[in-house]
Parts: structure tokens; sequence; C-alpha cells
């Protein structure tokens, strides 16, 4: 390792006043949710904490945005379903102006020519609602939830620990253990069916139960979606209990933000700021200061030093470990393996000002808040797939959309409307590139939309296409990756988002991490955030 | 009426391997088999005068070699030839090839990529790892992690400590190989499309998989963890066909004492008192005994043998729901001469070997996009090899001999089902495949005999076709293979075994579920300590 600008080592040096010497306890880079939510936390334990922002305003890809004067949108995630209890308590977020505007969104599945089908958000409601179409899978598919739930309700004990490491102390073996006593109280059978499942795929496994394929395709589009997998893919039965997880933890289905999920990172920003936080916005990073081994700082893109005992990266590891923090630092096959850490994101945004609302035919009005997902059939998510796995976009995409303005007067004038969808396959290595196929794409997603919804383009004012390039560019996450690295068995637990490195600190002395691509990963949860500040309160500082 | 000890439904290599071991222990044993030629998919076949052809399985590597000493296979007359190397042509009409010789193969990749020649060290090592811990579990039967019985407690203590011993690094590797696709692994290591390709191809033989699918890159470990003489996931031919090692394996039987009945089609397992006692035949003969041991796949075995009634409904649903995917076809080809490749030096050794005409991992995965939709491949994956090259028994002087594996080809087609048409057709692309590489091969043919799934399943009694009788994936490997709770080859009827490729450790010519069934039998009728 090299050390420039080396500093004589204070030896001895215990919290408290740091404020004297310029310095701050920690600082962290990227003020996005995960980031934000861990210098809250670092905060709430007397950490003095400066997070920097390179957007002029903090929430990383949960910002609201503006689509044209008047019609306001959430720019990237547009529903929560996995933010953590713990954190809106303990960060008392609805106290600095967390509001939900509607909880528990159904699902509609919908499907071109054919009477959509809904997916209640309770297991408990999922037989009822589906009982006039489809009388047999109203049987199945409760069941199916149910155990499918038991199983991702052990996955979710293992969120909000610091993954343990395999031939690590007491305390990771302990974790290992018991893990090991949950997974066994499960009862033989089903211990038995969730060691089958785990690594197979979600199209198999509905179609052993299901007879829908419009079920189907809608229920395995919640296993793919942000992910580089398709229904036949092996391991996207577990992205779908992972989802599920989540959702079981937050103890409700998908919710939709009052303003949009700007408001979620406001609220977030000023939890962090009644316990002493300082954020700076427009403030870039451009490196990781190393001096004597380890992290001492971070350089601004305006040249400003800023001196911290730690530094707390919320940006990608790829962007950290090889763009802040340079390959200098790390050996070689690490930089090799932090290379090879896939972070193609396949998912798209379309956000539209609507001058009305559009009809979706068959869809009662009554149910246009609702989640809308467009997955007819695992063949048709399949076929999308495929697309993807030549750098190519879906030429007829899936999408989740939400209309948030029904729930939410203040995201446009009255009378109109703003959607948002989600839209997969876009993949972030698009032959060709994505600024020459922008416009093609966007026009394969308006005939997909119009497919359900004839009237959709007459309605539209304007459009807002964000492609994984464009993600990459303006939230600066490598790949456009939503989940910053790909999620599933191989990278999971102490395997995300690398082994060596998954429990929140890095081979660099005083440096960790704190995104998505840490346990236990994407989503709008916050967790990585918080256990990656417990991590770092259990370093002594130096 | 003569009775048994043990009878073993169908004479492929497994049951053969399985009767050999019981034979053996001193048991009466009784191998009946459906054809009139035993050997299953392990077969040499005279289909035109002069030419033998592996109308199946083609190439030896995984036999365990345990097998091979117990049984003194040698003595019986198996000989494995090993070959060198593998070769890829590529479609600006260069090739790649690899080499058992270290330097020889450096050299060679450095062509395509310096890099990529120094990391094949770094993977070849890697591997090696894997299949060191892999190999002690094969010849074994798979513990049961539900279970809190002291022989699966032990067992689960035993794969535990060899992962603990892999040391921290390792073991994190090992996790992410059992799920992680091949195209993630090469990228790993590899930077070369030619070279991934290259080396992509046995992530995909014989499975309904791409290589862009995790999953895949355990399909490849499966195929690196043979040996021949003791050579590291070295690959070879027997002498006279795969044909060779059913021939030992039945004069093996015959040394210890077992019979065999060909053209003997059995059609039920009989039960009685919720116990198998024997089986009956096509004819209405019924035979019995103490064990009865099927070689058949598990759904062969279960949905065609057995009373569904007499079994558990779960198990029932568990095996219509295993995953056998017909995937591959086969070309046997007997040729007037040798072929042209201009693209490969006269002099390359690897001519021996494999060879291959698909260059990237994107052409893999568009073939298996293909077989998605119910269509083969319209550039297939061939894996062709010439072994009349060093075993002369195989051709005429002169003459050759040329076997081709093909991936993939469906089971059925999206058009219907297969008939006479659509073989010959399927026959032309491959051929056609081939002959962009050899201007000369196709005025060579002589004879083809070609092979889709609905020949492998109607004449070897492969469900669907598919080569390892049930998909290489994490949901039915080790205990979770055929069925969890049912891995350790005993099924639910009592004295009903299964031995086949559907059981651990899996297919390819292998032997080791044969044996693994044997000593399970053994052990249930107390003579274990008379098992070799």
């Amino acid at each position: 390792m090299s050390a420039p600008a080396s500093r004589p080592r204070e030896v001895g040096h215990e919290a408290a006043p740091t404020v004297a010497d310029g310095r701050y306890d920690v600082a962290v880079i990227g003020a996005g949710h995960n980031g934000l939510a861990c210098a809250a936390t670092l905060a709430r334990s007397g950490r003095r904490v400066v997070v920097l922002e390179a957007a002029a305003q903090v929430g990383g890809a949960a910002v609201t945005g503006e689509i044209i004067p008047g019609f306001r949108v959430s720019r990237c995630a547009h529903l929560v379903d996995a933010l953590a209890p713990a954190l809106v308590r303990e960060l008392e977020l609805e106290r600095h102006g967390l509001r939900f505007a509607v909880r528990g969104l159904d699902t509609l599945a919908l499907a071109p020519g054919a009477p959509p089908l809904r997916i209640a958000a309770e297991a408990q409601r999922a037989g009822p609602a589906l009982h006039a179409q489809c009388p047999a899978d109203a049987r199945a598919l409760p069941q199916l939830l149910a155990r499918l739930e038991r199983f991702a309700g052990i996955i979710a004990t293992l969120f909000d620990e610091t993954p343990p490491r395999i031939g690590g102390d007491n305390a990771d073996r302990l974790r290992l253990a018991r893990l090991g006593w949950r997974l066994r109280r499960l009862g033989r059978a089903e211990l038995r069916e969730l060691l089958r499942i785990v690594g197979t795929n979600v199209a198999d496994l509905l179609e052993e139960h299901l007879e829908s394929d419009l079920l189907r395709g809608a229920l395995a589009f919640d296993a793919v979606l942000g992910a580089r997998l398709g229904p036949r893919s092996p391991n996207s039965l577990f992205t779908w209990l992972y989802r599920l997880a989540g959702r079981r933890r937050a103890g409700v289905g998908p919710s939709v933000i009052e303003g949009g999920m700007g408001a979620l990172s406001e609220a977030l920003a000023r939890a962090a700021q009644a316990r002493g936080v300082e954020i700076r916005t427009g403030a870039a990073v451009s490196a990781i200061t190393v001096s004597d081994d380890r992290a001492s700082g971070v350089r601004l893109a305006s040249g400003e030093h800023i001196a911290a005992r730690q530094v707390v990266s919320n940006a990608d590891i790829k962007r950290t470990m090889h763009g802040l923090l340079g390959s200098a630092h790390i050996d070689t096959a690490l930089v090799r393996r932090i290379g090879s850490v896939p972070t193609r994101g396949q998912t798209a945004k379309l956000n539209l000002a609507l001058d009305a609302l559009p009809t979706f035919a068959g869809v009662d009005p009554a149910d246009m808040g609702g989640r809308l997902v467009i997955a007819p059939g695992i063949d048709y998510l399949e076929s999308a797939f495929d697309h993807a796995k030549y750098g190519e976009y879906s030429q007829a995409p899936a999408m989740e959309i939400t209309i948030p303005s029904l729930h939410d007067a203040t995201l446009a004038p009255p009378g109109r409307h703003v959607l948002s969808a989600l839209v997969q396959y876009a993949p972030a290595d698009l032959g060709g590139g994505w600024d020459a196929a922008r416009d093609a794409f966007e026009a394969r997603i308006m005939a997909t939309l119009a497919a359900c919804a004839p009237d959709i383009e007459a309605k539209t004012l304007a459009t807002e296409l964000l492609t994984p390039l464009d993600i990459e560019r303006e939230f600066l996450i490598s790949g456009g990756h939503w989940h910053h690295a790909e999620l599933g068995l191989e990278r999971f637990l102490m395997l995300r988002p690398i082994a060596g490195m998954a429990q929140y600190a890095t081979p660099v002395p005083g440096l960790f991490l704190c995104g998505a691509d840490c346990h236990p990963g994407g989503g709008i949860m916050g967790v990585a955030g918080i256990n990656a500040a417990r991590r770092v309160l259990a370093e002594r500082l130096p | 009426m003569k009775s048994y000890d043990v009878i073993v439904i169908g004479a492929g290599h497994n049951g053969l391997v399985a009767a050999c071991y019981l034979a053996r222990a001193g048991l009466r044993v009784l191998v009946l088999e459906r054809n009139d030629h035993a050997g299953g998919a392990a077969v040499s076949r005279e289909l035109h005068p002069g030419f033998t052809y592996s109308n199946c399985s083609y190439v030896c590597s995984l036999f365990r070699p345990e097998i091979f000493r117990t049984l003194e296979l040698p003595r019986h007359g198996l000989q494995i030839i090993p070959f060198e190397g593998s070769i890829t042509l590529t479609r600006d009409g260069d090739y790649i090839a690899s080499y058992s010789d270290h330097d020889a193969n450096r050299r060679e990749w450095a062509r395509f990529s310096r890099r990529d020649a120094e990391a094949y060290d770094e993977f070849r090592a890697e591997m090696v790892r894997q299949c060191r811990f892999i190999k002690p579990l094969l010849m074994r039967p798979p513990p049961d992690p539900t279970s809190f019985k002291p022989r699966d407690l032990r067992g689960l203590w035993e794969i535990g400590r060899a992962l603990w011993d892999l040391g921290e690094a390792q073991l994190y590797d090992t996790l992410r190989l059992y799920t992680m696709s091949c195209a993630e692994l090469l990228d790993q290591y590899f930077e070369s499309d030619v070279i991934k390709g290259h080396k992509a191809g046995s992530s995909i033989i014989g499975t309904a998989l791409g290589p862009y699918s995790p999953g895949s890159a355990y399909v490849m470990l499966h195929h690196y963890m043979g040996e021949v003489d003791g050579t590291f996931s070295a690959w070879g031919f027997a002498r006279g066909g795969m044909g060779a090692v059913s021939r030992a394996l039945v004069d093996a039987l015959a040394a210890n004492g077992g019979e065999i009945r060909l053209q003997a089609d059995v059609r039920d397992v009989v039960v009685e008192g919720e116990a198998a006692v024997g089986v009956a035949l096509a004819d209405g003969e019924e035979i019995r005994a103490r064990r009865v041991v099927s070689n058949l796949d598990v759904k062969r075995t279960f949905l065609g043998l057995v009373d569904p009634k007499l079994l558990p409904a779960e198990f029932v649903r568990r095996v219509r729901h295993f995953k056998i995917r017909g995937s591959s076809g086969k070309l046997n080809i007997a040729l007037e001469g040798l072929p042209d490749f201009p693209a490969i030096p006269a002099d390359c050794p690897a001519l021996t070997g494999d060879m291959h005409v698909t260059d990237s991992m994107e052409r893999l995965e568009r073939a298996y996009d293909d077989w998605k939709r119910g269509r083969w491949s319209q550039d297939p994956y061939v894996d062709m090899l010439i072994p009349s090259l060093i075993d002369p028994t195989l051709a005429p002087p002169g003459k050759h001999m040329m076997t081709v594996f093909v991936q993939y080809v469906p089971p059925r087609l999206a058009s219907g089902e297969w008939d006479a048409a659509s073989r010959d057709a399927f026959g032309q692309t491959v051929i056609d495949a081939i002959a962009r590489h050899s201007p000369n091969f196709e005025e060579l043919i002589a004879h083809v005999e070609v092979r889709t799934p609905r020949e492998l399943e109607a004449e070897v009694g492969l469900t669907e076709g598919n080569i390892f009788q049930g998909e290489l994936t994490l949901d039915q490997l080790l205990f979770n293979r055929p069925v969890p709770g049912y891995a350790q080859y005993r099924s639910p009827i009592p004295g009903l075994y299964m031995c086949g490729s559907s059981t651990h450790p899996g297919g390819g010519v292998m032997g080791a579920p044969g044996a693994n069934a044997a000593r399970e039998v053994l052990r249930d009728l107390r003579r274990l300590g008379r098992a070799p």
C-alpha cells in the first residue's frame, strides 16, 4: 500500500472532542437511504458524522422529481414493501415527516384482451380475491404462499444480523448455530421442501402448483424484478423468497409514500440532522484518502479534504473500491473479484405526466390505484428475458405500474395524474449503447402499455425514461443496478457482495461499506445502513 | 421355481455394477434386461458392416476407479485408452486446442489471450480443489440433513469437517460454485470469448440449462471429477466402444455367479404385505426375490412398475415433478476416410480428442433458447470425436467412425412429436454444422445413425432421453436426489431399491449409484461385512 501525505499516527485517542482537530469521526459517502440510516444510527451513539452527497438533494435513487412543472413522481424506486419497521420507529421518521399515502396495495395482473386477476397483498385474502376467476388457484395459492412465507420468515430473521463468517469467532458460530436451529424447527417435511426448492427456478414451482398462466406470470415477476434472471433461471425462486421476507418483516405489502420517495429520504435526513449529523449536498467525493494504511478521510471534487477517523461508503463496491479508493490499495486477486461482481442493471423507469386518468381495459376504476403488473405468463416473461441475455431490450417488456397521484393529490394538478412504471428488461450492457436506443425502447414500452390502456398515448403530456445508463450517470450506481449487485443464493449473506467483505468492513482499516450490495441487500429497506453502523461502532476509534 | 436373493431390473451399467457387488457378497442375483443386449446406454453395436458405434454414451472418465479395481474389470477385458486434448473450431477459420501438456496449452491459449493462458493454472487449481472435496462424497449415500439418526449425523459431521478443512476462503468459493452460472465462473478467470466458449461446453452437456443459467457451474464440475489411470479429469475411450464396459461387467457378474436374462421385460414389481417380493414379466412369468433393485429411472420405476396406490401421495407427486428433461441427441457416423479440417494442423495431437464448433458462450446460450422454444438448436453444440484414430477395432482400415453428441434437442417439438422427417432434418442440421469446418466431410459419410430423445427413450428406456436420468440441478442433487427423504437408495416400499443415475451422485458412466445401492441392500440384509 502507498501512504500519501503521511501523518503521525495518533494512538489511544478515544471518541469525543473531534471538532477541535477538524476531524470527523465518520465520513459517509452518499446520502442514499442506507447512507442516511447509517449516519443517523452512528450519530445516535455519539459519533460526529458528516454525510457527503454529490447531488443537490439527498436520497440517491429514492427521490421525487418533476416530469414537467406541476407533475411530481418518485424518479426511481416508487413503492416500499420492505422498509424496516425498526428504522421508522427508532429514527422517529413519522415525527420527521414520513406519511404513507396508502399501504398494502393489491396487485392486478393485466393481460391484453383478458380480464385482470387480483392478487391480494395478504396471503389470507389471496384465495377469496381469485375465487371467481380461477377456483383451483384460489385454493392452491394461499397454501403455496403460506409455505413460502414460513421459509421467508427464516430468511427475514437473518436481515438484522451481520452475516456470520464461517471460521470466525464464537459469535459467528452462535449465529450459524441459531440459523441451523431455526431451520430444524421448521420440521422435517418443511425443511426438506425448503432445501429442495431453494435453488430451483420460480417457473417450475408455479407450474407445479397453479393453473392460471396470468397469475403465474405476475407472481414470477416479483421474483425477477431487478434481477438478471428469467423465471426459468435456477435461483429465481430464492429471489422471490427474499422479496417475501422483506414484506413479511415490514408487515405490510407495497405502499406509496406521500410526496413520493423523496419524502422518505427527507425524513431520514431530518432524523439524522436532529441527531447532529452534518449533511453536505453538492459535495461529490472524488477519492478516499489513505494514510498509514488506513482510511483517513475523503477528498472532494473541489479539492477539499475532509479528514475522518472512519469512512463509510454508501456507493457500490466497484465505485468505492475501484473508483474512489483505487486498486493500488488492494491486492490483485481482490481487484479481480470485485471487478467480476455482476452489476449490470436490467430495469428501466418510465414516468408519465397524464392529462387525465387512462382507461385500463377491464380494470374497475376503484382498482386503478393498485399495483398493476404486466407480465401475462411465464413464457412472456422468459421471452422478455431472452433479449437481455444478449444485450437487447425486451420487445415486449414486463412492467410494474402505479398511479400514485390517485393516492396523493400533491403530485399532479387537479384531475391530472402521474404514472410510474418499472420496466424490465433493459440491460445496462445494451448493444450499441442506450443513447441511440432510448426512443425506440420508449416506443416499445408505450406500445406495451397501450395494449392494456388504449388511450394512454392520447393522454400523455410528457414522458421521462430512465435507462440503466441514466441511473448510472445520475445516481452514480455502477451498471445502474437497483440492488447495486445481483442478488441470489450465490451472492447472499456471507457471500454478499463478495466473500471476505460481507461484514461491512473492507480490507482497508477504517473503510466500510453500507450500500445495497451489502447484506441484506436492495429494495428500500435501510437495514444494510443500520447493520453497517453497528459494525462501525464495534470498532474503537483510532 | 427358482428363487433369488436379489433381482436387478435393467442391465445398464449401474444395474450391472450393483449386481456384481451383490453377487460378490455371495447373494443369488438375477439381472433382467428388456433388450436383446445388456448395457443400457453403454453399448457398442454394428449398424453398418465393419463399423462399431458407441450408440449412446461414447467416452469414459467418470467411472469410479474403486469399482474398476474391486470388480477387476481389466481382467474381464476392459481397457480405457486416454485421449489427448480438445479442440474448438472458430467461425473465422481458426481453432483453439487444449493440451494436457502444460506448456503446450499455455502457448496455444496465449494466441487468444496471454492473460487467460496465465489464469488457466488458477482455474484448474480451483477445479482440482473442488473435485478433491466432492470425490469422497461420490461413493457413499448422501446423509439426510433432516434426520437425527447416528449414521446421518455422522455423515453430516464428516461433510462439515471436509468443508471446514477447505479453509474459509475456499469454502465460500465452494458454496458459490454450487449455485452460480458457468458464465459467471468463467468470467472470473477468463476474458477471451473463444476460450470461454471452448471451456463452457461441459456445463451444458446433457442439461436443460444454458451456460448463463445459475447452476450450470456445477454441471461443469460434474464433468471434471473423473479420471483415467489416476490422471485428474482425463477422458478416454473404452477399447471396442462403450459396450466394452458392459461386456466386462457382464463377464464379472458371471465370474461371481450372478445370472442375467435378456429379453425379459419387467412389467410390475410384485408387492405383498406392503413389501416387494419379486417381479412379473410381460409374458406373465413371476420371479421371486428377497429384494428388488431398479436400474430404471425414478419415473419409470414408480410411475410404471409400481401401483401408485401403494406409495405415499407426496412421494408420487415428487416423482411426477422430478425433472427429467431430454435435451440431447446423437449422431453416429461411418466415414469412408478421415475428414479434412483445414483449420487444424495435420499433426495436432488434439485431433484424437473432442472437437467442437461453438466458439462463444453466447452461441451456446442461443442454442439453449431454441430448446426452450421446442426446436432443436439451429446452431447446435456438438461434441464430436473420431475414436477410430486410436482404436482400430472400430472401423475397417483407412475408414473411420465418428461419434457426435448434440445439445440441445427437445424431447418433443413445438410442432408435434418427432417423426422420421424431423429426425432426418435434425441430422442434416448437425452435418451442416460440421461440414462448415470440413469441406469433404459430407461426401465421406457412408452411414449415419441419428438419435433424438425419442430414440433414446424408446430403445434405452431413458425417460425423455435424458442421459443423466434427471437434471443435475441443486434441487436434484445429494440428499434431494431423486426425492428428498429417499436419497439413500431405498424407496417407500420395503425391499424395493433404486440404483440408476436418478440417484446420488447422478449420471455419466460412473457406476457409483450402482455400487452405493448394493451397499445399502447388503446393509439391510446384514451382509455388509461381506461386501467388497
